[in-house]
């Protein structure tokens, strides 16, 4: 039997169906892999090898591994609350404390018998593009070791893409699972708002947060995804609908025949006059793959939503006025760090310097920045604005799937990100170069729509995502398209890397 | 410190009032407003919590359906248009007791809106509109450890429970009320009151003052007579009882006219009421307030309450205190002194229920408003307190009715109910209360009298009638009270006069 680190989640399922390995292998192989590489990749800010050994013993015990993802491994997000097991967010501010509670996700997975490996590091409070405003650590690419992973989610596509993890949980807010998919070489996908519970999840922003797979390949993502999708009561905002069909979607794609769908290209993301922060290798790869579906059968055209150049302003008001909000609870009282409690300040005192010392500096600037749209005075011009932008992204997307006389498409798709990992430290100092990292992912956070990001390429030796957008609730479409982008590609990109590193 | 504060009479020589009420009614429903924990009062602190009305992070909101129901009910009952779409908003600031660091609230979308309520002082209807009814959740509670006083002011440490975190709060805020003049803090206690009693007639709430069920933020100020401007205004926060409405109503006037009458300026600020002395005293002001920066709740859906469901609400709403007031008025034959009487006594429904236990309105009421307010009053306990059944009223009332007992006697069986010994009828027998007949014992009783005062008996015989009353007495007296008076007499005469 070759590396078990090397097999994807479907592979492992069939090998543990087959009773050709444990749940007790299958995990300790990732322990061990994670224990040789994480010290340098920095992958996970919390592993707990015993507890993960002990909960695949049992899952072997039960007879149940190899139906679904039952023994399987996964990483999770340092975003979701596990019960009894540190969970910070990337934060200092949260350091040491251990939830009462667990995410619905996370308990959606353990009821799955999937083997919790550990929680990976992100930017705090999932706020950034390349995983470096972690408090704890940096994640390094392991495409190339000097190179950032993308971000929010940087921990889990540096654990996927580093084998250190068949499958992981990410979080998108603007981009958050798309990018560090894209520039890792992985399959990300941002569920429709709605159709996964944020319940336990902490939020960023909420009316964009979403949780969803990541994986090295595209039907390894939708069992991830069928495994954590769903009706919560406990999150009001959750839809009361049956979780798309994605994985017979993504079987039925790689068979590879698009024919008769419908795909736009968007103009505004890299077409024509819309190329600037666009690298030459990411838009020749995404041409690349445009050609692929259309020699798959699809029948492409360009397609014009105009108020996509207004996304990433919007996006810059409505996420941190809701984080400014969002993170207020974060006061040294109840949970997490309490700072300067030496019995001469008073609570206000306490909850400042908590804060002041328990949040790092882009956390700061957002709450800042969200602080000042949502006060009196601005709020029509700067929060209320945004609604109005977003309110108008949206209907881009419905008038390019409904189309009207032109007839509408089924998905559009764009490059995920407009260039491929850059270096360690190359935007710390201007943020909004970092913001400009998510352009193309911001339009479907602020629609609600859901998006995959699927491998087309390498530029200059290192990954180019694929973005596919599509209508709510149609996220069978985003992993069809992918899966058939994926067999024309052949195996899956991060086997290169392997294959490199040997 | 004590303030100059001007005469309540004089300062209606020279200005007006303008009084404006923000209520919050906690609602009785069985669980919290975002989540599943009960709301008993009185718990171990911190026991009834959470993960999410501790707001842990990552823990979202979930809408209390009968919150809301009760809410829309309230709304109607004050006559208010019920919103088809209303939204929570999130209010942001910083305290101890607000978990998450915002308050789930609503702000420019309430659920109910432009209703009225009217009230009655001294036979003058006042309407007081009601600009919105809104539902949002409670804060948790300070215990402030240390100090001599309780508060915050001179503590070493605080301590937060969280069980009244999330508790449903409906809050009720009037637009301001003009015009009631000298009777304006009369018109804001008579509000109260009448609101307590609707929401207690919905259901809703067990509206305890006492318990901080219903409390009342009132907000006062006064404008130069005749000048058709307002002044500005300051909000005396947490008054907790209906006596101290109208006091903190009473207190700021005077209190506001003293500083105008010196050429000051009122500062619009929040004012605390002190129960003991009646007076308010200046809490934050206004003028460097907190932005709330509210902005729509992200983790809620909209309200969206069904207009079938609203009417079904609304029809079903049960019988509002002002109607039942005037349809028992008229049942009863009452003035609208008398009605207020029994409303202010606290005996309407200890009368009306007492009349259902087969008593007449009047026998219901005498007793209601005499003996019974009386032992009540002696004990220091609300009249719904006493240890006696409106059931166990009628009964005695009946008892007299049908000359088992006089009232003397009844009063006596009264003390045996109250005392725990049973229902009347079981404490006239297990007493022997009853009413002497024509009996043996009487007979002798009366014979006994008249040989023992031969003199009496020769002055009535002479004409002094009314020198009977005497062996009346002695009569009443040897049978302890237990012969009817009426009987007696008549007896005495037969003997004595011989007719």
């Amino acid at each position: 039997m070759s590396d078990l680190t090397t097999l994807t989640a479907v592979e492992l399922q069939a090998a543990l169906a087959a009773g050709e390995t444990t749940s007790v292998e299958v995990t300790r192989a990732h322990l061990d892999r994670i224990a040789a590489e994480d010290g340098a990749l920095g992958a996970y800010l919390h592993v707990d090898g015993d507890a993960a050994l002990a909960r695949a013993a049992e899952v072997d015990a039960s007879g149940t591994a190899g139906t679904g993802l039952a023994g399987i491994p996964v990483a999770l997000k340092d975003v979701f609350v596990t019960e009894g097991v540190p969970t910070t967010s990337g934060s200092r501010i949260l350091e040491g404390w251990r939830p009462p509670y667990s995410a619905t996700v996370a308990t959606r997975l353990r009821d799955a018998g999937t083997v919790m490996l550990g929680k990976t590091n992100m930017d705090e409070f999932a706020m950034g593009s390349s995983t470096e405003n972690s408090a704890y650590t940096a994640t390094r690419n392991p495409w190339d070791r000097d190179r950032i992973p993308g971000g929010s989610s940087g921990g889990s596509s540096t654990a996927v893409a580093g084998h250190l993890a068949p499958l992981a949980l990410g979080t998108d807010t603007g981009g958050s699972i798309r990018q560090p998919a894209a520039l890792t070489g992985l399959v990300g996908h941002k569920p429709t708002y709605g159709s996964v519970s944020r319940y336990g999840l902490i939020a960023f922003s909420s009316s964009l947060d979403q949780a969803g797979p990541m994986a090295r390949t595209v039907l390894d993502a939708a069992l991830l995804h069928e495994a954590i999708g769903g009706h919560d009561p406990r999150d009001s905002t959750s839809i009361d609908a049956p979780v798309p069909a994605v994985v017979e979607a993504a079987r039925r794609g790689a068979g590879g025949d698009l024919a008769g769908l419908r795909v736009g290209v968007v103009r505004e993301l890299g077409g024509e006059g819309a190329r600037e922060g666009y690298e030459q290798g990411v838009l020749d790869r995404f041409a690349g793959a445009v050609a692929l579906l259309e020699a798959a059968g699809a029948e492409v055209r360009e397609v014009s939503c105009p108020s996509f150049g207004l996304a990433l302003p919007a996006y810059y008001l409505i996420a941190p006025s809701e984080a400014s909000s969002n993170l207020a609870r974060f006061e040294g009282m109840r949970f997490g760090i309490r700072v300067g409690d030496d019995g001469g300040r008073d609570v206000d005192e306490v909850m400042a310097l908590t804060r002041e010392q328990g949040f790092g500096p882009e956390v700061k600037r957002r709450i800042i920045l969200g602080t000042y749209a949502l006060s009196a005075g601005y709020y029509d011009a700067y929060y209320g604005q945004a609604q109005k932008v977003r309110t108008l992204i949206g209907r881009d997307f419905s008038t390019a799937f409904d189309g009207g006389a032109s007839g509408g498409v089924d998905v559009l798709v764009s490059p995920t990100s407009p260039t491929v990992a850059w270096p360690i430290g190359a935007r710390v100092h201007d943020p909004l170069a970092m913001y400009a990292a998510d352009l193309c992912t911001l339009p479907a956070s602020l629609a609600g729509v859901p998006a995959i990001s699927v491998p087309c390429g390498l530029s200059e030796g290192l990954p180019v995502g694929l973005q596919v957008m599509a209508p709510a609730l149609a996220d069978d479409r985003c992993y069809r398209v992918a899966a058939a982008v994926e067999a024309a590609l052949g195996a899956p990109l991060t086997d290169r890397l392997l294959e490199r590193a040997a | 410190m004590t303030e100059t504060l001007v005469e309540f009479d004089e300062v209606l020589t020279r200005y007006e009032p303008v009084i404006g009420l923000e209520t919050h009614v906690e609602l009785g429903t069985e669980s919290k407003m975002f989540c599943g924990c009960s709301t008993t009062f009185g718990a171990e602190p911190n026991t009834q919590t959470c993960p999410v009305c501790l707001g842990l992070p990552g823990s979202l909101p979930v809408a209390n359906a009968a919150a809301v129901e009760s809410t829309i009910r309230i709304g109607l009952a004050l006559g208010c248009r019920i919103a088809p779409w209303s939204r929570f908003a999130r209010k942001n600031y910083f305290y101890p007791d607000i978990p998450k660091g915002f308050q789930t609230s609503q702000y420019d979308e309430p659920l109910c809106v432009d209703g009225h309520l009217d009230v009655e002082v001294d036979g003058e209807t006042y309407r007081v509109e009601i600009e919105r009814v809104h539902l949002e959740e409670d804060t948790g509670k300070n215990l402030h450890v240390g100090g001599a006083t309780g508060r915050i002011h001179g503590a070493d440490h605080s301590l937060v429970d969280f069980n009244r975190a999330g508790i449903p709060l409906v809050e009720i805020v009037t637009r301001p009320v003009a015009g009631a003049g000298a009777k304006a803090p009369e018109v804001a206690r008579a509000y109260v009151t009448e609101l307590r009693e609707i929401v207690q007639a919905l259901g809703a709430s067990d509206v305890r003052m006492e318990q901080g069920s219903l409390r009342c933020d009132v907000n006062t100020s006064l404008a130069p007579a005749g000048s058709g401007t307002w002044g500005t205004r300051t909000e005396t926060k947490n008054v907790n009882s209906l006596r101290s409405v109208e006091r903190a109503v009473r207190f700021e006037m005077r209190r506001q006219a003293a500083v105008l009458d010196a050429g000051g300026r009122i500062v619009q600020e929040t004012r605390h009421f002190h129960e003991d002395t009646g007076s308010t005293s200046s809490g934050r002001s206004k003028e460097e307030a907190t932005d709330y920066r509210y902005f729509p709740e992200p983790d809620l859906v909209p309200l969206a309450p069904d207009a079938e469901w609203i009417e079904k609400l609304a029809a079903a709403l049960p019988e509002l205190p002002a109607a039942r007031r005037a349809r028992l008025r008229e049942e009863w034959g009452l003035s609208a002194t008398e009605m207020a009487w029994l409303v202010n006594a606290g005996a309407l429904g200890l009368v009306e229920e007492t009349v259902a236990a087969g008593a007449t309105p009047a026998d219901a009421r005498k007793w209601w408003l005499g003996e019974l307010a009386r032992r009540a009053n002696d004990a220091g306990v609300e009249l719904s307190a006493l240890a006696v059944t409106p059931r166990q009223v009628a009964e005695l009332t009946a008892l007299v009715a049908e000359g088992t007992v006089n009232d003397q006697l009844a009063r006596q069986a009264l003390d045996g109910v109250l005392a725990g010994e049973g229902d009347p009828r079981a404490v006239v027998e297990a007493r022997g209360l009853a009413v002497l007949g024509e009996s043996d014992e009487l007979v002798s009783a009366v014979d006994a009298a008249i040989a023992g005062a031969p003199d009496v008996v020769a002055k009535v015989q002479g004409g002094k009638v009314q020198a009977l009353g005497a062996l009346v007495g002695a009569v009443m007296k040897a049978t302890r009270g237990k012969a009817d008076a009426a009987t007696v007499r008549r007896m005495l005469e037969e003997r004595v006069l011989g007719s």
